[in-house]
């Protein structure tokens, strides 16, 4: 015998069969398309709740309207700056801290220097510390929104305008937090294909 | 259709030869390389899972052997002969490779194969009077992707992996350490394999599922299945969901190492946490793949042992269905050290710990089966005894390490190790060895040595513990896990863990030397070797059951419960 048969079913067996295996490899295929969904889906996730110490974007509206609810508080801030092995900057905090007034927009200034001898493009990631301040911690314009083109040696002061929701009072998990670190690393983006093209960026 | 035709006259026994007929079995190259068969595949994994366990316990015996005493006393060797560098980078590099192997050896070619493939493809079919599986062809594709998956790794020791040849990123290839920390081809190999063994086990798993569902005998209701094909469905259905996660998660690594993608790398917007998230949505209910059907062993080795029908038999059903639901929404335990608020953490604690409720069901349904019952202490009682108290004693260490706080200082030391292996390489070993003995007779047709067993059990049992107990000692002393070379303090309990080591290395001997004995001299089995107690359909069967089993499908009849399904006299 060349081939070996297989014990087969009935007509119908093997119709039913063929319906329930193809249902369950439906379902696993929906798990495979689902494990990819996490990565927008967590995103979305971390952006919504501040999950993580991920902060949020408000617009100026919504920075007017925390305004008329300052109590005149104040908060502690202090900032914090690296980059990636890969990314020959120096890059600082004009301030270590500073107390501002919660719901009150402030601006930050860090200073980024290229110390190598040919343009660098970074981008930075943020975040804050404590975590649960995250959700708290409005940023209106911040040089972390886009990629950042450096020629060589040349030194830019980089703002950010933030200010911190009056909200945060009302949390219980964020009772006792006296300072919020906001922290911010360069990454190195994809390089710039012609140093021409970099410096319209 | 030739096939075809042969095929119905087999099912259907037309003709006066059915018996001739039903034994007919195909040529050798036929037979083992284009099986079809679910006892000659379920014979294959468990041969497979065999092989693969030497594998991986001689890797587990080499990383003992060189935490025997502090410093690095053999790992150049290894680096040099596996053809690195005599640097003390590849010696250390060869440390990850050897933890590695031996996890995902152990994990996905050893266990799964062996309780999965091998005693599920066996049993699952006997037990529910199924002539066969539901797709018989598929079942042949899934061992031959899994033998794919086992050579894919093993090639992956021979080709460059960062600062040393082989894949050396744990087996959880957690990124950045499997993305821009492993240069080379090694990792591509190790995600490769992966890939190949996890499609094996959906496939596998979807043809469960479909035997399960469509392929019982009449009569024998889901009610009335026993416990084995219980765990070996929830089993399934949990590969079915979990896996999948693991092939897209290891799918972004290969493009994030490959193709430029940012999935896990923050310069690019990703998150390395993530790939944490999306692997232990997959590691958690891996870890409930490799123990329920051994749960579902052990509750019919207990019930054939004690003579008694299991006690809570729904109880003990709904309990495995319930741990594989909650298992899919408690894995952030894992990671309880990535910075997780603490909210997180307490749902996470609590979530983990209310696992301990359906698992306490079947533990003490298991005691309650052997209170008042006539007890034979043959070789699967005493493994089922031994894992039945093994794994409460992982249990405990479980329920220790749920607890978010207490985890932030357990993490990632030799307590874990300790938990982890006494649920493993106790909690399932031992659910494997009793299902050998249980059903070695009845795949065979020949009976193992009973005082040879005996001898492995006790050896084994006092070699494992002597390994692992100490574990929990260097681990709460702060050893950390994955490491080749440790302090002098933590010297005196790694020693002791090595002798037992070689005690149950030694226990193995025995393992061995009694499969000889019974295929060359063992007594030939009866139908039902066990004695009363073993009502389920497969002790209905000639050992070994014939080729082709059940043309007459057995019927089981109102006036059959759940435990006894033997034809009735009247």
């Amino acid at each position: 015998m060349a081939t070996l048969p297989p014990v087969s079913h009935d007509a119908q067996t093997a119709r039913r069969n063929l319906r329930v295996g193809l249902m369950a490899f439906a379902g696993a295929l929906a798990m495979l398309a689902l494990g990819y969904a996490a990565v927008p889906l967590y995103r979305l996730f971390c952006q919504v709740t501040g999950f993580g110490g991920t902060t949020m974007i408000a617009s100026e509206t919504q920075a007017a309207r925390a305004a008329a609810r300052a109590t005149g508080q104040t908060i502690s801030i202090r900032f914090d700056a690296s980059t990636a092995g890969d990314v020959p900057w120096t890059f600082r905090p004009s301030q270590v801290t500073d107390t501002i007034t919660i719901g009150e927009r402030d601006i930050a200034t860090y200073v980024a220097r290229n110390e190598s001898s040919r343009p660098i493009t970074g981008v930075a990631t943020f975040n804050v510390e404590p975590e649960q301040a995250g959700k708290y911690f409005n940023k209106i314009q911040c040089f972390c929104f886009t990629e950042q083109t450096l020629q060589p040696g040349q030194e830019v002061t980089m703002p950010v305008l933030y200010f911190v929701d009056p909200a945060m009072l009302d949390d219980p998990g964020m009772k006792g937090v006296e300072q919020i670190t906001l922290s911010y690393t360069f990454h190195r983006a994809a390089d710039p294909v012609q140093p021409a093209l970099a410096g319209t960026n | 259709m030739a096939t075809t035709a042969e095929g119905f006259d087999i099912h259907h026994g037309h003709g006066h030869d059915t018996h001739d007929h039903a034994d007919h079995k195909p040529g050798f190259f036929a037979r083992w390389f284009m099986s079809t068969n679910h006892k000659d595949i379920g014979t294959m994994y468990l041969i497979f899972a065999i092989i693969a366990g030497i594998v991986g316990g001689a890797i587990s015996g080499i990383m003992r052997i060189e935490l025997a005493e502090p410093g690095i006393q053999y790992l150049q060797w290894w680096a040099q002969f596996m053809g690195g560098g005599n640097d003390l980078n590849t010696a250390l590099h060869m440390w990850n490779v050897f933890i590695t192997a031996h996890g995902l050896i152990m994990v996905f070619f050893m266990v799964m194969p062996a309780m999965i493939g091998g005693f599920g493809n066996w049993f699952v079919p006997l037990m529910i009077g199924a002539p066969d599986m539901a797709f018989p062809r598929m079942n042949n594709v899934s061992f031959w992707l899994t033998v794919a998956g086992f050579f894919s790794l093993l090639f992956s020791l021979f080709v460059p992996g960062g600062s040393g040849p082989g894949a050396g990123t744990g087996w959880t290839v957690y990124a950045p350490l499997s993305t821009s920390g492993s240069v080379g081809p090694a990792v591509d190999f190790a995600i490769f394999s992966l890939h190949l063994s996890g499609a094996g086990s959906i496939l596998g798993a979807t043809n469960f599922i479909t035997t399960i569902f469509n392929m019982r005998a009449p009569g024998m209701t889901l009610h009335k299945m026993p416990l084995f094909v219980w765990s070996v469905l929830v089993t399934a259905f949990l590969l079915l969901l979990a896996l999948p996660v693991l092939a897209a998660a290891i799918t972004m690594l290969l493009t994030d190492r490959n193709f430029g993608t940012t999935f896990f790398d923050p310069a690019g917007g990703g998150d390395p946490v993530l790939y944490q998230h999306l692997f232990w949505f997959f590691g958690h209910p891996e870890v409930y793949i490799m123990i329920l059907p051994g749960f579902g062993m052990i509750s019919q080795i207990v019930a054939t042992f004690s003579k008694k029908p299991v006690f809570g038999y729904l109880g003990m059903a709904y309990a495995m269905v319930a741990i594989g639901v909650v298992g899919f929404i408690v894995w952030a335990h894992h990671m309880y050290t990535v910075g997780l608020d603490v909210n997180t953490k307490m749902y996470f604690t609590a979530a983990t710990m209310v696992i301990a409720v359906p698992t306490g069901v079947k533990i003490f349904s298991w005691i309650a089966t052997m209170w008042g019952g006539s007890l034979t202490f043959k070789s699967p009682m005493v493994w089922s005894l031994g894992f039945i108290f093994l794994f409460t004693v992982g249990g405990v260490t479980g329920v220790v390490l749920a607890n978010g706080g207490i985890d932030d200082n357990l993490h990632d030391t030799y307590y874990v190790v300790a938990h982890f292996h006494y649920v493993l390489s106790m909690g399932a070993v031992f659910s494997m060895f009793a299902g050998f003995y249980y059903w070695f007779p009845k795949m065979s047709g020949r009976m193992h040595s009973e005082l040879l067993s005996h001898i492995h059990f006790w050896t084994f049992f006092v070699g494992v513990n002597v390994i692992f107990f100490p574990q929990h000692f260097l681990g709460m002393q702060g050893m950390p896990r994955r490491y080749p070379d440790y302090p002098e303090a933590y010297a005196f309990w790694h020693e002791i863990s090595t002798y037992g080591y070689y005690i149950m290395a030694g226990s193995m001997v025995f393992f061995f030397v009694n499969i000889l004995y019974a295929l060359v001299a063992g007594k030939k089995a009866e139908a039902n070797p066990w004695g009363e107690g073993a009502t389920t359909l497969e002790w209905t069967l000639p050992s070994p059951p014939p080729y082709h089993q059940f043309e007459t499908l057995p019927v089981i009849t109102d006036a059959h419960d759940y435990h006894d399904h033997r034809p009735l006299t009247a």
